[in-house]
């Protein structure tokens, strides 16, 4: 059984299209990461495996539970899956802690003993067991970041969703989130990481599948589609990505207005 | 020597943007130094008239009248002041339950529920409060003789003035709530918690943070819509302060009493309005 099943994901916001025929399955242990250009539909993806977002076709199965399915009990489903977001969303009018103790005893009815106490052990996990007393805006970013996965491991989940965890951190703070996520490798843990970090798939991927335009494009093991990808839409992204400096005036239309100058 | 047109610099040495037009003899800066001054010299002179003409003897006599002012005490503390002070309490805690019900209803996605409280807010809003005091004071026991609101002047201003309030501060609550951040409420359903448990614990909390000062300025208007009490009838133990020193007025023929009361609604409000002010202050620094 997969830990997540996707078969023929769709969805649409009106008129528009995010989602064309999504087939993806993520099985226990792995760790996929899904890159893509802006606005090919990656977060939305992600989004649609917790229901953050209603699919509007297709079915999404999650250790084996429909959530696609009406009637189940999508509260239930969330508890096993972690989600950490681009912006952290830790809850700013809660102590760290409490950040991490909240949703242990009101969804999970935890002791507030023991709810503590797996708190402590996974900010020790994420290396913050020190700012357990902080305000979330007393952190750095990166330090937000790790908190907010220590937040979602405290609910002791099945698999962890990412959603471009690093794209808002400055770059100096982005090697501390990753080592958190590949450590969290490491352990086993099913991950689906959404990334522009292209290094940290490279390393840490059993699988990359590159998006574009609401499909997937391309998918397999990261020495192949880094290495030698079979479409050309795939070399495109990863040229652009990989080598943003070379991308050169007549490739995106640019034409340079003062052409007498250069001469 | 130097070019004249790279000397001209601004007094604060950096080089002024432009070459001063020719004819005007007086910087920029000199006029407006030129302008405020005639401005301070315009309204020290008014400020001197006004109290020369004054007849400070008179005014003394008229408005500072210790003897009648002692009088007043300690009933304007003890009744009247009081009674504002519960007035406003009351009416402020049921416009605070009412018009959070309210806003939760503004943004559920039942429409029913949401156009129920558009339509009570604009009513309420949009309709003195005097009118609405009337109403739930004389209107609604005329209809309907045998049932009464409890509390008699209590419960009848504490609805009167709360129904009001709560229009204002659903809306003011109603702002708050969308001022936290969406991701917050994604956050709390992604640990598994329901809309409403997510509500309860984090946006809520939030929201009420946000509306602080806007809340705290609804209290002071409330503190001062409590003197339409008097129109429900108050006795000498339902008594609020407008009334008590407007029954003052009456029997000394002497105008202390306002000043007195005005001095002891200040002793409400002033305090209030600063704090507002350091609870605005406090959260622009946590932004
Ligand atoms: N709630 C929404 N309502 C309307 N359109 C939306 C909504 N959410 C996303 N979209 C649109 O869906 C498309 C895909 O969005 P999505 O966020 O999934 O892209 P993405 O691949 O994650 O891009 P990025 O790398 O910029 O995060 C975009 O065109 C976006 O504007
Ligand atoms: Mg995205």
């Amino acid at each position: 059984m997969s830990a997540i099943e996707i078969r023929d994901l769709r969805k649409a916001f009106g008129t528009l299209e995010v989602l064309r025929g999504i087939d993806l399955s993520v099985e226990t242990g792995e760790v996929v990461c899904v890159i893509g250009p802006s606005g090919s539909g990656k977060s939305t993806l992600l989004r649609c495996v917790n229901l953050l977002e209603e699919p509007s076709g297709g079915s999404v199965h999650v250790d084996g539970v429909e959530v696609t399915d009406p009637d189940c009990d999508i509260d239930a489903v969330r508890r096993r899956i972690g989600m950490v977001f681009q912006q952290f969303n830790l809850f700013g009018h809660l102590r760290v802690r409490e950040n991490l103790t909240i949703a242990q005893r009101r969804v999970l009815r935890r002791s507030r003993a023991e709810a503590e106490r797996i708190a402590a052990e996974n900010l020790h996990r994420v290396g913050l067991a020190e700012k357990a007393d902080a305000y979330p805006a007393q952190l750095s970013g990166g330090q937000q970041q790790r908190v907010a996965i220590a937040r979602a491991l405290a609910m002791d989940p099945r698999l962890m969703l990412f959603d471009e965890p690093t794209s808002a951190l400055d770059p100096e703070l982005v090697g501390e989130v990753l080592a958190v996520m590949r450590s969290l490798a490491a352990e086993g843990m099913t991950m689906l990481v959404v990334t522009h970090e292209m290094s940290f798939a490279r390393e840490v991927a059993s699988r990359v599948v590159f998006m574009d335009d609401g499909t997937v494009v391309e998918s397999g093991p990261p020495e192949e589609v880094f290495g030698s990808p079979r479409e050309a839409r795939t070399r495109e992204f990863l040229h652009r990505v990989l080598e943003p400096t070379r991308v050169s005036e007549a490739e995106i239309g640019v034409h340079t207005p003062f052409p007498s100058r250069r001469s | 020597m130097a070019d004249p047109e790279t000397l001209a610099t601004g007094a604060d040495g950096r080089p002024a943007p432009l070459p001063a037009p020719p004819r005007r003899r007086l910087g920029r800066r000199q006029r407006q130094r030129l302008w405020r001054l005639a401005g301070y010299l315009v309204f020290t002179l008014v400020l001197l008239s006004v109290v020369a003409a004054a007849d400070w003897d008179r005014l003394a006599d008229s408005f500072l009248r210790l003897d009648i002012a002692g009088e007043m005490f300690p009933g304007a503390i003890t009744v009247a002041l009081r009674n504002t002070i519960v007035y406003t309490l009351l009416a402020f805690a049921f416009g605070l339950v009412l018009g959070l019900v309210l806003a939760l209803m503004r943004l559920s996605s039942v429409g029913p529920y949401r156009w129920f409280a558009t339509g009570y807010i604009e009513l309420f809003r949009g309709l003195p409060a005097l009118l609405v005091l009337f109403m739930v004071g004389y209107g609604v026991p005329l209809a309907f003789p045998d049932r009464e609101i409890p509390g008699g002047v209590y419960g009848a201003v504490t609805v009167g003035l709360g129904a009001t309030a709560a229009a204002y501060m659903a809306e003011t609550i109603r702002a708050g709530i969308q001022a936290v951040p969406r991701g917050q409420l994604e956050a709390a359903r992604t640990l598994g918690m329901s809309h409403a448990r997510a509500m309860v614990s984090i946006v809520l909390p939030q929201a009420f943070r946000i509306v602080i000062p806007p809340l705290t300025n609804e209290i002071i208007l409330l503190t001062k819509d409590t003197s339409l009490a008097y129109v429900l009838g108050v006795t000498a133990t339902t008594i609020e302060l407008t009334k008590f020193a407007g029954d003052a007025l009456n029997t000394r023929v002497n105008p202390t009493p306002l000043v007195v009361a005005g001095l002891l609604y200040l002793a409400i409000t002033l305090p209030l309005s600063q704090l507002v002010r350091w609870l605005e202050r406090r959260a622009a620094k946590e932004r």
